[in-house]
C-alpha cells in the first residue's frame, strides 16, 4: 500500500511539473463552455436580407416596415432589378432576398390573391429554411390582420419541452462532459504510460517491487482526480454562468460521472497496450476516440439522422450512453431508475476492457 | 540553396522511413470523408412521434394520416392519455408528442375554431425548432385543406390571400452535404497542416536532434522552409484526393473553378503549415504541442461558421472570429463550389488568408531561436 502510494505521488509530480500541459487541461473544458455557451447558439437572428420591391405601394410598404422592426432581420439593401440578387449572393452580403411583385396591393384587394417570393440563398439549407420560416411568419401575421374573422381555425399550441428558450447549452453541456473526461482519462492515460515505454523508464517501474498492473492503476489515479475536478468546474460554469440547472440529484450526476470516468480509463489503458510511441498513441486516440465521441454521441449532430450502420457504431461509443445519462439526469431531473440500461452499458465496457489490458500488458520486455 | 536541397532530402527521407504518419493521415482524410458527411446531418427525418388522440374523429384521423405520411416521422408511440406520452419522451421513445384534445372535430366545425397541442423535446434547441416547424406547417396544410371544403359547403365569399413562392438558389435541392463537404474538407486540411509541423519539429527537440541542426551552419530560413515544403506538398495531395471523394461520392463539381480552389488551398496552407511551426518553437515536449495545437484548433472549428452561422454570434465572438483563419478557407470553399465565385467575389478573403500565412510564418521564423 504504501508502494502504491508512493508511485500516485510521482504520478501526480509528473502532471504538475508540466505546468503547460496541466493549464490545457483545465482550459480545454472552460473555453469549450465559454464559447459554446456565449458564442454558439441555435437561435438564428439578425440575418442579413434585401428588398426587392416592385409593387412600392401601401402593402409592400407595410410589410417592409415588419420586416425593418423584425429582431430575426436586418434589411442591408434595396434592390432594383433581378440581377442583383445574383451579385449580393455570390458576394454573400444578403441570405434572402424578398420580392414584392408589381401591383401587389391591387392583385390582393381585388384579385384576392397575390404571389410574394422569397428568394433565399440555400447553399446553408437549414439556414434557408429558417430564415424562410421567419419571413413566412411575418407575411402570414400581416395577412391575419387584413382579413378579420378567418373561419375554422385550428390553433397549435407549441409547449417546448425542457428547454423552452431554446438555448443551446442544454444539449452541449452534456457533450462537452462526455468529450472533456474522454480527454483528459483516455488520452492523457494512453500517452502518458506510452511515454514510459518511449523513454524507456518502463523498465525501471516493471522490476519494483509493486504489482505491474498496479503501475498502470497508479497511473491512472491522478487522471481521475483531474477529471473530478473538470467536472466540478463544467458543472459550476453551466449552473452559475450559462443558468442551466441541475434539475436531478448532483449525488447521482457525479456518481454517473464518476462510472464514465472509469470507463474511459480503462479505454485509455487498452490504448497504452497497443501503441508504442507518444504520436501513434495520440493518433489512435483522436481517430478512435475523439472524433467518434464528437460525431457520434449525439452531441453535434443527432443519431437517429445518421445511416443505419452509424447508429450501429454509435452503441459502442462509451460517450454515447453517458451523454444520455446526464441529459436524464441533469436535464430531464429523472432519477437512476430510467437510465438502469446505461448503467448496465457502462459497468459492460468497464469489465471488458480491463480484462482486455490485463490480458494485453505484458510484463517482460520484447 | 544547396542547403535547403540537403535538408529536403533529409525530411523526405525520415517521412518515407517511418511512413506511419502518412498512413494515419490518408486513413483519416478518408474515413472522415466518408463518415462524417453522413454524421454531420442537421436535415430531419425519421422525427419519433407520439400520438395522443382523444378525439377519435374523422378528422382527428386524417391529420394523423397527414402527418405520419409526410415522411418526416416515424410513429412510435401511441398513448392514451398526455402523462404516457410524455414517459415516452423521458425514456427518448419520441421526440414530438402531438395531442387532439376530445371535441377536435365538433369544435372546429361548429365553434369555428380548435386547439391542437404540441409537444417537443426541445433539449437540443435545433432539434426541437424543426420538428415544431414542420408539424406546423403540415397542421396549417391541413387546416387550408378542411376550410376549402367547409366553405365550398357553406358559400363563404373567399378571402384574400397571400401566396409565399419560395424560391430555393444554388442548391434548390436542399442538399446538405453539398454545404458540408468543403467544409470538412478544409477542417481537415487545418488540422493535418497545424499537427504534423508541430510534433515534427518538436519530436527533434525531445530526441536531441535539434541540437545538431543547431549548431550546423543551417540558416533559420532554410530550416523552416525544408520543414515546410514536405508538408506542403503532402496537404496539397489530401486536398486533391478531398476534391476526387467529393466528385465521386458525392457528387460535387465545383460551380466555380478547380484554379480558384487550389490557390486559395496553397496559400492557406502556408499559413496553417506556419501556425503549426509557431507552436513548435513554444513547445518542449510533442504532449505540449498536441494539446496546443488541439486547443487551437477546436476553437477555430467552433468559431468558423461551419456548424452554425457566425452573423448569429454576439458581437465579441464576431469579433474574434475575423481572427480565425479557417473562417475564410471555409467560406471560400463554399463559395466556390456552390455558387462559382469568382477571384474578384473573394478578394476580402484572399487578402486576410495571406496576410495570416506571412503573419505566422515571420512570427515563426522570429521566435524560432538557435540558441536554447
Amino acid at each position: 500500500m504504501k508502494q502504491f502510494r508512493a508511485f500516485i505521488k510521482k504520478e501526480f509530480f509528473h502532471i504538475f511539473r508540466d505546468w503547460r500541459t496541466l493549464l490545457l487541461l483545465i482550459g480545454i473544458p472552460v473555453a469549450q463552455i465559454t464559447i459554446l455557451g456565449f458564442a454558439v447558439t441555435d437561435e438564428i437572428k439578425n440575418s442579413e436580407i434585401a428588398i426587392f420591391d416592385e409593387a412600392n405601394d401601401a402593402t409592400s410598404q407595410n410589410l417592409e416596415g415588419r420586416f425593418r422592426a423584425s429582431k430575426y432581420f436586418h434589411v442591408v439593401d434595396m434592390f432594383h432589378s433581378t440581377s442583383q440578387i445574383d451579385e449580393a449572393f455570390r458576394k454573400g452580403t444578403v441570405k434572402l432576398v424578398v420580392v414584392f411583385p408589381k401591383n401587389l396591393r391591387e392583385d390582393l384587394m381585388h384579385g384576392n390573391k397575390a404571389q410574394i417570393q422569397l428568394v433565399a440563398d440555400a447553399s446553408d439549407p437549414n439556414m434557408a429554411t429558417i430564415i424562410a420560416g421567419y419571413a413566412s411568419a411575418i407575411i402570414m401575421d400581416y395577412q391575419l390582420e387584413i382579413t378579420d374573422n378567418i373561419p375554422y381555425v385550428i390553433e397549435t399550441k407549441l409547449r417546448m419541452l425542457y428547454n423552452p428558450e431554446l438555448k443551446g447549452a442544454y444539449n452541449f453541456v452534456p457533450g462537452v462532459m462526455g468529450m472533456v473526461l474522454m480527454l483528459i482519462c483516455a488520452m492523457m492515460t494512453a500517452v502518458s504510460i506510452v511515454r514510459e515505454k518511449e523513454l524507456g523508464t518502463m523498465e525501471v517501474l516493471l522490476v519494483s517491487p509493486l504489482k505491474p498492473f498496479m503501475i498502470i492503476v497508479a497511473k491512472a489515479v491522478p487522471f481521475m482526480v483531474l477529471s473530478l475536478v473538470n467536472v466540478a468546474i463544467i458543472l459550476l460554469l453551466s449552473v452559475y454562468a450559462l443558468n442551466v440547472p441541475i434539475m436531478g440529484s448532483t449525488t447521482l450526476l457525479v456518481f454517473e460521472s464518476f462510472l464514465f470516468i472509469i470507463a474511459s480509463l480503462a479505454l485509455g489503458m487498452v490504448i497504452s497496450t497497443l501503441a508504442n510511441t507518444q504520436q501513434t498513441a495520440m493518433m489512435m486516440s483522436i481517430v478512435i476516440l475523439m472524433v467518434p465521441t464528437m460525431m457520434l454521441s449525439g452531441y453535434i449532430y443527432p443519431i437517429e439522422n445518421m445511416p443505419v450502420i452509424l447508429q450501429w457504431v454509435s452503441h459502442i461509443v462509451p460517450a454515447k450512453w453517458y451523454v444520455n445519462i446526464v441529459k436524464a439526469v441533469m436535464i430531464k431531473g429523472l432519477g437512476i431508475e430510467s437510465v438502469i440500461k446505461e448503467n448496465i452499458i457502462l459497468l459492460g465496457f468497464i469489465v471488458l476492457l480491463t480484462a482486455i489490458t490485463v490480458y494485453r500488458f505484458k510484463i517482460r520486455l520484447e | 540553396m544547396r542547403i535547403l536541397g540537403f535538408l529536403l532530402r533529409k525530411e523526405f527521407l525520415q517521412i518515407l522511413r517511418n511512413p506511419s504518419v502518412i498512413y494515419i493521415v490518408f486513413q483519416s482524410l478518408i474515413i472522415q470523408m466518408l463518415i462524417l458527411p453522413f454524421a454531420a446531418n442537421f436535415e430531419m427525418k425519421n422525427i419519433n412521434l407520439s400520438i395522443v388522440d382523444n378525439d377519435h374523429s374523422t378528422y382527428s384521423q386524417q391529420l394523423i394520416n397527414k402527418i405520419t405520411s409526410s415522411g418526416y416521422f416515424i410513429l412510435t408511440d401511441y398513448s392514451p392519455h398526455y402523462p404516457q406520452a410524455l414517459k415516452a419522451i423521458e425514456d427518448n421513445k419520441a421526440d414530438l408528442i402531438v395531442e387532439i384534445p376530445e371535441g377536435f372535430e365538433r369544435d372546429l366545425v361548429k365553434n369555428q375554431k380548435t386547439d391542437i397541442f404540441l409537444s417537443v423535446n426541445a433539449i437540443s434547441g435545433t432539434k426541437g425548432g424543426l420538428a415544431a416547424s414542420y408539424t406546423s406547417s403540415i397542421i396549417t396544410d391541413f387546416n387550408a385543406d378542411i376550410r376549402e371544403t367547409l366553405i365550398q359547403s357553406s358559400r363563404f365569399n373567399s378571402l384574400p390571400e397571400l401566396e409565399i413562392v419560395p424560391e430555393n438558389w444554388f442548391n434548390p435541392y436542399m442538399n446538405y452535404r453539398l454545404y458540408m463537404v468543403p467544409g470538412i474538407l478544409v477542417m481537415l486540411l487545418t488540422t493535418i497542416g497545424g499537427n504534423l509541423t508541430s510534433s515534427n519539429i518538436v519530436k527533434e527537440k525531445e530526441i536531441g536532434t535539434m541540437e545538431q541542426i543547431n549548431v550546423s551552419p543551417i540558416k533559420k530560413m532554410d530550416f523552416i522552409l525544408s520543414k515546410l515544403i514536405p508538408f506542403w506538398i503532402i496537404g496539397m495531395i489530401v486536398l486533391t484526393l478531398g476534391l476526387i471523394i467529393a466528385y465521386i461520392v458525392y457528387d460535387i463539381v465545383p460551380l466555380g473553378s478547380y484554379f480558384t480552389i487550389y490557390v486559395f488551398g496553397a496559400i492557406y496552407l502556408v499559413a496553417m503549415l506556419g501556425f503549426g511551426l509557431l507552436i513548435s518553437t513554444y513547445s518542449d515536449t510533442q504532449q505540449q504541442s498536441q494539446f496546443i495545437s488541439f486547443f487551437f484548433t477546436l476553437i477555430f472549428n467552433m468559431l468558423c461558421g461551419l456548424y452554425t452561422p457566425i452573423s448569429s454570434m454576439p458581437q465579441w465572438a464576431q469579433d474574434m472570429a475575423i481572427f480565425n483563419p479557417l473562417r475564410y478557407f471555409v467560406e471560400v470553399m463554399r463559395d466556390v463550389v456552390l455558387k462559382g465565385s469568382q477571384f474578384s467575389d473573394l478578394l476580402y478573403q484572399l487578402i486576410a488568408i495571406i496576410s495570416f500565412a506571412v503573419i505566422f510564418n515571420v512570427w515563426a521564423v522570429i521566435n524560432y531561436k538557435k540558441r536554447s
